[in-house]
């Protein structure tokens, strides 16, 4: 089976949100339609429905992680399944029980979805190639190949203050040979439309393939930033990189970190975005994410209504389409 | 199935008029003076759009999408849906008239009911259809309905509204599986 067909029952439906890539542009509106449905749940007096009432999700995180790991057990509790938050530091796998052993430990306790966040690129893809048919998987982010939902929220995040995804400039600024996020970005946008992405940084760490991607490489940042509707930092990932990639933060500030003047290049309503967590004063300037074009908060927010989405459409599917998977 | 049914009885912009007029004694006789409307996406919001102009209720209108409240959504799976609920009050405290097009098996009222309760505590519900028909499978009634009739467990009501035509709404009985 190709990798992206795993994705999807034998209805066509989302069954795992492992990546982007091969996901048609139908799905990821569906998705951001979804959780423009559930904002509104985040503003109610109770904010809780219950569509999951009696699944039951375990977050299996195998890398720190501070808003993902909140979010999508906010989002699961909102939705009021029942949660299991497993610390792999101190789970039996530091014993040297396997993976797979864990995994289907947990399904007979009768886990109906796993979120996966892992250092290792393919990780969700090999659990959602292991688990049982009634059960899904959601990437949380695997090593620096994907990261879905995040991108899904940055999209669901453009969307709100630009509406239209076929007029934007994106600029994605700084490591994208190390980040999943940029990848899962640069999927989501092609796939909805957008008709310019550029990547922005310096050759060091941006893959070659880069240009594969179809978007347009800049290593100055004065002019990728020109006139672009959206910008993108991202965090400089120092635990992925082997080597002296780059000569120091103060000067990696100098060339890419983002500031009120280099921002003014941009167009004047341009959006600045940050996946966090942010690193101030190594890419971004703490007055431009704190300063009113920032969205960066909003995003931490909209993450949680992308997650239900995710979360409720793979576990909605029919159990027709689970029997024929 | 040839034989079609007959849609006597359902002159609609009549049963809308008995609706309002039957829903303004009711709230008179219950003393109740300022009641908050809400209508159930989507037929049940056309419904309460028309009761809310003729009977001049003075607070906005709120409508409810019951999708994440449904019953059989594990068995059926999310519904495409247009818009989130929207109830722009505090419903503490207050007599909330709930408003849907046909009261069928009751569990689209039970679905509502939970989720109104999610947002607070009203005084009172009522619940005002413009038709009810039989087939209830939960014990729910209608406090107002223009008409009452039975079906075969096969037919189907159905509240179109005609867009082009000042959003004209029309009942019909369609024959389903």
């Amino acid at each position: 089976m190709k990798q992206h067909d795993i994705q999807l029952d034998s209805e066509g439906k989302l069954r795992h949100f492992l990546t982007i890539e091969g996901l048609k542009k139908q799905m990821l509106l569906d998705i951001l339609d979804y959780a423009e449905n559930f904002s509104s749940v985040g503003n109610r007096q109770v904010k809780k429905v219950p569509l999951l009432r009696g699944k039951t999700i375990a977050n299996l995180f195998f890398e720190p992680s501070t808003r993902t790991r909140t979010t999508f057990e906010l989002a699961a509790k909102r939705l009021s399944a029942d949660v299991l938050n497993i610390n792999i530091n101190t789970s039996a796998t530091t014993k040297g029980e396997s993976l797979l052993d864990m995994l289907h430990n947990l399904e007979a306790m009768q886990v109906d979805m796993f979120v996966v966040r892992h250092n290792s690129s393919g990780a969700a893809h090999f659990i959602a190639q292991h688990v049982a048919p009634h059960v899904s998987v959601i990437n949380a982010g695997d090593g620096s190949h994907a990261h879905p939902t995040q991108a899904m929220l940055d999209m669901f995040t453009i969307r709100r203050h630009k509406q239209d995804f076929t007029k934007l400039t994106v600029a994605i600024v700084g490591d994208i040979m190390h980040s999943r996020v940029a990848r899962s970005q640069i999927h989501a946008l092609n796939t909805l439309g957008v008709p310019e992405v550029r990547v922005i940084g310096p050759q060091t760490i941006i893959p070659n393939e880069a240009a594969h991607l179809g978007v347009h490489v800049y290593h100055d940042m004065q002019q990728g930033l020109q006139n672009v509707d959206v910008v993108i930092m991202l965090r400089l990932q120092r635990e992925r990189m082997e080597g002296a990639l780059l000569p120091s933060e103060h000067e990696y500030f100098h060339m890419f970190g983002l500031t009120e003047k280099k921002l003014k290049l941009a167009k004047p309503d341009a959006i600045v975005m940050h996946p966090g967590p942010i690193n101030r004063g190594v890419e971004i300037e703490s007055t431009v994410a704190d300063g009113p074009q920032s969205v960066i908060l909003e995003q931490v927010t909209h993450g949680i209504s992308v997650r239900m989405a995710a979360m409720s459409m793979a576990l909605g599917r029919s159990s027709l389409a689970e029997v024929q998977d | 199935m040839t034989e079609r049914p007959q849609n006597e009885g359902l002159d609609t912009p009549a049963l809308l008029d008995k609706l309002s007029g039957d829903l303004g004694n009711l709230l008179q006789n219950r003393n109740i003076e300022n009641p908050l409307m809400i209508g159930i996406h989507s037929g049940g919001a056309w419904v309460a759009n028309e009761l809310h102009q003729s009977l001049d209720i003075k607070q906005p209108l709120g409508t409810l999408n019951i999708t994440f409240y449904r019953d059989d959504f594990t068995r059926i799976g999310m519904h495409p849906q247009v818009e989130p609920s929207n109830l722009p009050f505090n419903v503490d405290d207050q007599h909330i008239v709930l408003v849907d097009d046909v009261l069928h098996t009751g569990r689209t009222i039970r679905a509502a009911l939970n989720e109104i309760f999610d947002y607070g505590r009203p005084a009172s519900v009522i619940l005002a259809v413009l038709v009810e028909r039989d087939c209830r499978e939960l014990p729910i009634s209608a406090d107002v309905a223009a008409t009452r009739i039975e079906l075969k467990p096969t037919q189907h009501i159905k509240l179109n509204r005609d867009e082009k035509n000042n959003n004209v709404l029309t009942l019909s009985i369609e024959e389903g599986k």
